[in-house]
């Protein structure tokens, strides 16, 4: 009532307000306040994405060392004598020599390169070859079993460096660092330097850090995130498979065909309540259930991706349902119309409109479920697993292995710093996969989305 | 619905192939994070050597390694138990419950505990375990009296300690270090305040009740128990300058750029200190093989001998150069695993 005998339109009364062209005060305080909460939305953009920029700076900086590693490159002579006492070439007898036989093959190769190249160095051979990855007698005792018939023969190597030298090299180690180091010492890193000068030891890409698997603590110049990698990708494959038919078959009856009654709430209210479980209850519900109730193997992707199938059905159900109702009923009443059953309308008219978000959804829990390491702490795959790349789907399937979430986890608590450099590679890596999957996600429902 | 066809037939292939894959062909190792990284190494240099796949080796600490190895006999169940302390009674008992009997117990050698703090800070380089006691314990004589721990800084009970405030970060209780702490440490400070016999007079001279008593720690904060990993005690001691953390010998010197070591009782840690017994805090690593398995599961006596070979756990191996201190009675730990004696049958 006030507000009618307030309108300045009654003549009665001496208008309130000036003229709309002159600002009073209350006008500029709203305007001022409009201007404050413009400022205040910017100010909460401005810190997300410095956040966002720390983080990526920090990552990229912290971790683009790991695809770089140094290597040495040598002629090993492969004595007869030590590597094949017989001369039969019996790869039983071969065998026997372990990696500690191989050692001193090394050590020669090294004496004669500084030989013939003319470096100078008071090192004796052991410490010379120390500079060396642990693993290159392991390289070299695959060549030789693999390639029996080069006993006797020179052949050039291409050893990884350890993990210290590689670190001088990229400066994380440094002459004063290692005053209390046992690892390294002040000539080796002299000899280093000679090598470096000569050519023998230089930095490169390192694909086997891509390609590579887990090594141990002595030797993280070899460690690589390759058998992981297929660890989550079996994972991802047992969590497609079952859980896109099961979230889409369940959301289509219910969206579709299930009555609207109680039990149908309760199941809705459900799967909204699972969606928010925290993801390590679903890992103490996988050890229970699938390995110590159906005796699956531990360790293995099958049940990971079995626990990270359960954790992904919400997600996909959730996002089927909506897709689902988002498809017009006047779609489905022409299809009935026409004739078709209430199958035949769901299968040929709503579902194939409801395709790209549905699997929008399915990339998106896929992503969720790819970056997921808690569940796994529980069944078995964090820890020195990664180690035998599967060689058949069965055992890809089976055989143990970890994630890659767990494997940077894995890498990050070890003592070595050089573990460390190569988390944040390994972060690296899952993220360029992360930002593929949702780049596909939106490429997909950008290409095919229909709106009505 | 082909569809659904589709669904079934998967899942019956998933668990067809799961039923077939019982049979396990690489030996399964949890346990202590002390030992983890000495196991990863054995374990690579097994695959390496032998025909066997790479053994798996999970963390988790001691107690929860043996919790796991005492769940029963079978290929869903790990073979061998990595620990940083000795199997208890208790544990024995638990495993005896389940039907796991015969366990053949390997000492692999002698690892050591040090207290490390900042490489820029302040430099305790005067501990002894009554230093410690006092530092962290939940009470302390004062005046030949128990009273509740009110010390805040080092200098405050030992002059030739630095003025700085106490902070300690030590291992939670699932770890087995801790144990080792305890009972090497603050037990010993604890008798060497004489706490221990205030204790004992104010309970009536149990020894047990008043050793127990000795464990409590201060819970105003100024000892942290690590939950997690070294890596963590680490990062709490970068960014608390005059913190001090409990540390295996083995992860110190892989830090070496960044941690100081202290000494206790005026001997520096190093694998020579404590081989000759001088370092007062070393304790014995084992792991736990269950006998039922050996010959079920594929290269578990081998990986097993391998382990505990000269190459490997001698002086001059890897294991020895990562920074444990070698077994000088590693012959014997050998001819336990070759003759596969049980626990009972060889002490």
């Amino acid at each position: 009532m006030t507000d009618i005998t307030n309108l300045p339109g009654n003549a009665a009364e001496p208008r309130k307000h000036g003229s709309l062209l002159e600002k009073d005060a209350r006008t500029a305080r709203r305007n001022a306040a409009e201007k404050r909460f413009q400022v205040y939305g910017m100010v909460a953009i401005g810190i997300g994405l410095l956040m966002l920029v720390i983080l990526v700076v920090n990552i990229f900086s912290q971790g683009l060392g790991a695809f770089q590693q140094t290597f040495v490159t040598l002629e090993v002579q492969l004595d007869e004598s030590k590597l094949d006492k017989n001369g039969n070439r019996n790869l039983e007898e071969i065998k026997k020599v372990s990696t500690f036989g191989y050692a001193p093959l090394i050590q020669q190769a090294f004496e004669a390169k500084v030989a013939a190249d003319g470096i100078e160095t008071a090192l004796p051979g052991k410490a010379m070859a120390d500079i060396l990855s642990k693993s290159a007698a392991a390289q070299l005792r695959d060549f030789v079993i693999a390639n029996p018939d080069e006993i006797g023969k020179t052949v050039e190597f291409r050893f990884l460096a350890n993990s210290r030298v590689d670190g001088y090299l990229k400066g994380r180690v440094t002459r004063e660092s290692i005053v209390n180091d046992k690892n390294v010492t002040a000539e080796q890193l002299d000899f280093v330097d000679a090598l470096k000068e000569d050519g023998v030891l230089a930095k490169t890409f390192n694909m086997s850090f891509i390609t590579g698997a887990d090594a141990s603590d002595q030797r993280p110049e070899d460690a690589g995130m390759g058998v992981s990698m297929l660890g989550s990708l079996f994972m991802m494959l047992v969590v497609l498979i079952l859980s896109l038919p099961i979230g889409v078959a369940a959301s289509i009856y219910l969206e579709e065909f299930a009555a609207k009654n109680w039990l149908t709430d309760i199941i809705e209210v459900n799967i909204s309540n699972l969606a928010a479980v925290p993801s390590i209850v679903f890992g103490i519900l996988g050890l229970a259930v699938f390995i110590n109730y159906m005796h699956l193997p531990m360790s293995a992707p099958l049940v990971g991706g079995l626990v990270l199938t359960l954790m992904t059905l919400p997600t996909i159900i959730i996002s089927t349902r909506a897709s689902l109702k988002a498809v017009p009923p006047s779609i489905r009443d022409a299809a009935l119309g026409v004739g078709a059953s209430k199958m035949q309308a769901v299968f040929h008219h709503v579902l194939p409109l409801a395709a790209p978000g549905i699997l929008t959804g399915t990339i998106i829990g896929l992503a969720q479920a790819l970056g997921e390491t808690a569940p796994l702490l529980l069944i078995g795959m964090v820890g020195f697993i990664a180690s035998n790349a599967p060689d058949s789907i069965a055992s890809g399937l089976l055989s143990p292995n970890s994630a890659m979430p767990a494997q940077i986890y894995e890498w990050a608590k070890r003592a070595d710093p050089a573990f460390y450099e190569r988390a944040w590679g390994g972060i690296i890596i899952l993220l360029l996969f992360l930002i593929t999957m949702n780049t596909v996600a939106v490429i997909l429902r950008r290409r095919f989305e229909r709106r009505w | 619905m082909s569809f659904a066809k589709m669904t079934v037939s998967g899942l019956a292939l998933a668990a067809l192939s799961a039923t077939a894959a019982v049979a396990r062909d690489q030996v399964q190792v949890a346990g202590s994070s002390t030992v983890l990284p000495y196991a990863s190494i054995v374990a690579e240099a097994f695959g390496e050597n032998f025909d066997f796949p790479t053994p798996v080796v999970e963390s988790g600490g001691s107690s929860a390694g043996l919790k796991r190895f005492c769940e029963g006999v079978g290929e869903n169940t790990i073979d061998v138990a990595n620990a940083s302390r000795k199997i208890k009674d208790s544990e024995v008992k638990a495993c005896a419950d389940a039907g796991v009997t015969d366990i053949i117990e390997v000492r692999i050698g002698y690892d050591g505990i040090v207290f490390a703090s900042q490489l820029n800070g302040p430099a305790y380089d005067a501990f002894e375990p009554a230093d410690l006691y006092n530092a962290l314990a939940a009470k302390v004589v004062k005046d030949g009296a128990l009273v509740d721990n009110t010390y805040a800084q080092w200098a405050d009970f030992n002059g030739d300690l630095p003025a700085e405030d106490i902070v300690a970060f030590i291992p939670g209780t699932k770890h087995g270090t801790r144990e080792v702490f305890e009972e090497k440490v603050i037990l010993a400070g604890c008798e060497a305040t004489g706490a221990l016999e205030a204790y004992k007079a104010e309970n009536g001279g149990d020894e047990k009740a008043a050793e127990k008593s000795c464990m409590t720690l201060r819970t105003d904060g100024k000892s942290v128990d690590i939950d997690g990993d070294y890596t963590e005690t680490l990062a709490r001691i970068d960014s608390n300058p005059n913190g001090i953390g409990v540390f295996g010998l083995a992860f110190y010197e892989n830090n070496t750029d960044k941690l100081k070591v202290a000494t206790m009782s005026g001997v520096a840690a190093s694998t020579e200190s404590i081989a000759s017994g001088e370092y007062p805090v070393s304790r014995p690593l084992f792991f736990y093989i269950k006998k039922a398995h050996i010959g079920v599961i594929p290269g578990l006596k081998e990986f097993a001998e391998f382990f505990v070979s000269d190459e490997i756990a001698g002086p001059d191996g890897p294991l020895a150069q990562y920074g444990l201190v070698s077994d000088p009675e590693l012959a014997d730990t050998q001819a336990v695993v070759s003759e596969e004696k049980t626990m009972g049958n060889n002490s």
